[in-house]
């Protein structure tokens, strides 16, 4: 059991959220794929909190923030998401050129 | 962590397993549905590595809000967008899908090599594995007191911003149409929609409620 395990483990799921950022048509899997970044993001700090500082558990409490604030991240995009549903009729990321030009 | 070490890095090896083929699963199926429930399985598996890392009460945090939470709210929007459509397909659709896949090979072999050189200094005392949840709560009162009810006024924020974006524009006028038709709706009327004509065919069930108001 080694730091570097999860760091590496924590890169994959980080490289695997922004391929599904960029790649996604549908609006709600771009937002999943934010969840999986931040979950990486979330594994490295926990990482981090076990193997360099175990007696005051800065890392956890770091990730407990970043957990409240993804909730709140996910509750406002959704609504978004929803918004601009039902203004274009439609979750094409392809479409919505609304700020565009 | 009071496991031998060989039982400790073989569930590491199989939450791994599993997190990375659910997190795939997530970018890679056509079908959003199976890609939400997927997640699930993501969130899960990583609660499991929080409890391999001596991290009990952030480990069932992240179940109760992110698959309790989180997951729940993506299905839900899942079937409140409930739009079967196949999206026109794009041109050159396959060059960013392999310059986005070069790109992250890149990023993820760049920091390979980063964590794999870097000296990491490691602490030789003993993880506090069954007091994690005295040390959160002893830093949530004292010195991350601030960002601890800053985070507070934050969720009120998003939740108050949430109900504000997704509510429909409320229309009292239109109650002459609303006596007519039988089916008890509420008293709402959606947006225009733009550049979509109301009788065009592509329109699915999901939407079909809200026409009853025109």
């Amino acid at each position: 059991m080694q730091l570097q395990y999860f760091l590496i483990l924590a890169a994959a799921l980080f490289c695997i959220g922004i391929y599904g950022l960029i790649n996604s048509r549908n609006a709600v899997r771009v937002l999943m794929s934010v969840e999986l970044m931040l979950n990486a993001v979330n594994l490295n700090l926990m990482a981090f909190s076990n193997y360099l500082d175990p007696q005051e558990v800065k890392g956890q409490v770091f990730t407990v923030f970043v957990i409240a604030i993804a909730a709140a991240e996910a509750a406002v995009g959704l609504a978004i998401v929803l918004a601009i549903y039902r203004n274009r009729d439609t979750v094409d990321m392809e479409q919505f050129n609304l700020l565009k030009w | 962590m009071n496991l031998a070490e060989g039982v400790q890095l073989v569930s590491l090896g199989l939450l791994s397993f599993m997190m990375l083929g659910a997190a795939l699963g997530v970018v890679l199926l056509t079908n959003v549905v199976y890609s939400a429930f997927l997640l699930g399985g993501t969130f899960i598996s990583a609660a499991g590595i929080y409890l391999l890392l001596n991290a009990d009460f952030v480990a069932t945090a992240q179940v109760l809000i992110y698959v309790g939470a989180v997951n729940v709210l993506i299905i839900f929007a899942i079937m409140l967008v409930n739009k079967r459509q196949d999206f026109a397909p794009l041109p050159k659709a396959w060059i960013r899908k392999s310059a986005t896949a070069v790109v992250c090979l890149g990023l993820f072999s760049l920091l390979t090599t980063m964590v794999l050189v870097t000296p990491w200094n490691l602490s030789a005392e003993v993880a506090s594995a069954d007091s994690s949840i005295i040390e959160i709560g002893k830093h949530f009162f004292t010195d991350f007191l601030l960002p601890f009810e800053l985070a507070s006024v934050l969720l009120l924020m998003a939740l108050v911003g949430a109900i504000i974006l997704a509510r429909r524009e409320f229309l009292p006028e239109e109650s002459a149409v609303a006596v007519q038709q039988p089916i008890l709706t509420l008293p709402e009327r959606p947006r225009e929609l733009a550049g979509v004509t109301p009788g065009s065919p592509d329109r699915t069930i999901a939407s079909k409620p809200s026409d009853r108001n025109k």
